[in-house]
């Protein structure tokens, strides 16, 4: 499953699923993560401080007090995963306005694709994506696969300020701005759902790894209305 | 909200409070956060007899000025701060580092500014009066999490503190001397061979300055631009504090507390844990130079290093 094990400076394990980046990859980087997890959280091992899944890696970080690379290495190297199949089955919906004020690179993508936007919009809310990994900030979900009609680079140029809720495609990928933040990816419409909640201490993140997204578009009076 | 405070009178440029971080949180995105300078964040709290992971108060560069109110407490700073303690009289006595003062009520503790450490601690006799989120008190102003709302101290905050009594504490004073050796020892990385022969060579034989682009969440430096001869990035992962990663205009950034979770930059190096807090406390403009270093001499390192650490916090026992 792992096809390389190294390590990321002296405090970290990198383990590599190899180069592809695909769903099938990325459920066993999640099958690893769950798994560790729950060991942790049984106190069964320690010294780790921090996982982060991502498309193709896992990263084990430990505390260099307690531990170091050789035994986690060999504990990764010997662990014997079982998938999970319930906790792979969260789907989520997850309403959009795409009014122009709210769809900042609409021209750009009219122009780049060669589709006018509204066959754009309609492709993208066809299809049910999947949740790679969440991060880079707090509960930003990176989902995937777009339909490769709609595949664009990200902006030359990004912007300082990306608008929170902001749902933005780049490549095969698609992504929800939890916060306000400098980003480059193409903005289609804005959420108003909370898609992280500090205050949900169980699980600040509305997606997690493995969670099917599915998106659907509202108007601008229901997306004003918004109560959750 | 506690009648026992610091009124901030000036807030200072990046004032928060922290501890050694928040863990298990990455996969949601949360950056660990913690104190950019592990040791003399220890060594603050050693002075004022706390427990070593007690949150501390952590600013960067020019300092706040509080007022305490309503109590009297023991504090003592670390790092490389120039400060005064100005009496309710108004009389005025220069600080010290490392070392242990009381501060009375409506005293006022005005930290000037760091000389030649980027941040410096303030620790109280007994800390601050705040709640743990996800098991740390550090304040992540990415996430907008952790006391004062998730965000720096501004002017006319107060900072809750403990209502304890002033216990005896001892009169206590270091002898520690920052290093100022700018050798920064450095792990190859996964993406090493990205980088052609000449920019792997000249990593490692140039000096770097640190440029003013220098915040909680990363270093960025500049020198010899470092060529890529394989693809300016790579598909996002993980990230870990001391990643060296260089995006396409070929200058390196150190990962520091703040730093986002993941990446697509590819990564050069990371720099050992034992140089990570003398890394975090490099100033804009200051010089450094990498040193590769093994695995196991980095693992060498850092135990020499936390038994320096543990002298220090044993000096006076």
């Amino acid at each position: 499953m792992i096809k390389n094990i190294s390590n990321l400076g002296d405090a970290a394990v990198y383990c590599d699923f190899g180069p592809e980046v695909n769903e099938t990859i990325n459920s066993k980087v999640i099958d690893y993560f769950d798994h560790l997890s729950k060991l942790i959280k049984e106190e069964k091992i320690q010294g780790i401080t921090n996982l982060t899944p991502s498309y193709n890696k896992l990263i084990v970080s430990f505390d260099l007090n307690l531990t170091n690379y050789k035994e986690i290495k060999d504990l990764i190297e010997n662990l014997i995963i079982k998938r999970d199949i319930r906790k792979n089955n969260k789907k989520i919906e997850i309403p959009v306005c795409c009014e122009k004020e709210f769809g900042l690179d609409f021209e750009r993508l009219n122009t780049k694709l060669n589709i006018n936007i509204d066959e754009v919009l309609k492709i993208f809310f066809s299809k049910e994506y999947f949740c790679y990994m969440t991060g880079f900030i707090a509960g930003m979900p990176f989902l995937g696969d777009l339909d490769e009609k709609i595949k664009c680079d990200r902006l030359e140029t990004p912007r300082v300020k990306v608008p929170k809720g902001s749902v933005g495609i780049t490549e095969q990928f698609a992504n929800i701005y939890t916060f306000e933040s400098p980003g480059g990816w193409n903005i289609i419409g804005n959420t108003p759902l909370k898609v992280f909640d500090e205050k949900n201490l169980e699980k600040p993140s509305l997606v997690n790894p493995g969670t099917k997204v599915s998106f659907y578009q509202i108007s601008k009076d229901e997306y004003l209305n918004w109560n959750e | 909200m506690s009648n026992i405070y610091f009124e901030i009178l000036r807030s200072g440029i990046n004032t928060t409070i922290q501890d050694s971080g928040r863990n298990h949180m990455f996969h949601e995105g949360i950056a660990v956060s913690g104190v950019i300078d592990h040791r003399n964040y220890k060594l603050s709290n050693k002075l004022v007899n706390n427990n070593l992971n007690e949150a501390v108060l952590e600013f960067a560069y020019q300092g706040p000025l509080l007022k305490l109110k309503n109590c009297k407490i023991n504090f003592s700073i670390t790092g490389d701060v120039i400060f005064k303690i100005i009496k309710k009289n108004l009389k005025v006595q220069e600080g010290r580092c490392y070392k242990n003062y009381i501060l009375e009520e409506d005293d006022q503790l005005d930290i000037i500014s760091t000389k030649n450490t980027a941040y410096g601690y303030l620790s109280i006799s007994g800390g601050f009066k705040i709640e743990k989120l996800w098991d740390s008190y550090s304040i992540n102003t990415k996430a907008k999490i952790g006391p004062n709302n998730g965000k720096k101290y501004s002017i006319g905050d107060k900072i809750p503190i403990k209502n304890l009594n002033l216990q005896k504490i001892k009169r206590m004073e270091l002898k520690y001397f920052e290093s100022s050796d700018n050798v920064i020892r450095v792990i190859k990385a996964t993406n090493f061979d990205y980088f052609s022969k000449e920019a792997q060579n000249s990593f490692f034989s140039q000096e770097f300055s640190v440029s003013k682009l220098a915040d909680r969440m990363g270093v960025r430096l500049k020198g010899h631009v470092i060529e890529n001869v394989v693809s300016t990035n790579i598909k996002s992962e993980g990230l870990v504090r001391g990643t060296i990663q260089v995006p396409a205009d070929g200058n390196p950034i150190i990962m520091l507390s703040d730093h986002g979770t993941i990446g697509g930059y590819p990564k050069i190096g990371v720099v050992i844990s034992a140089d990570l807090d003398r890394v975090g406390q490099l100033t804009p403009g200051s010089t450094v130079n990498f040193k590769e270093v093994s695995l196991e001499e980095a693992q060498n390192i850092f135990k020499a290093y936390t038994e320096e650490t543990n002298k220090y916090l044993n000096e006076n026992n």
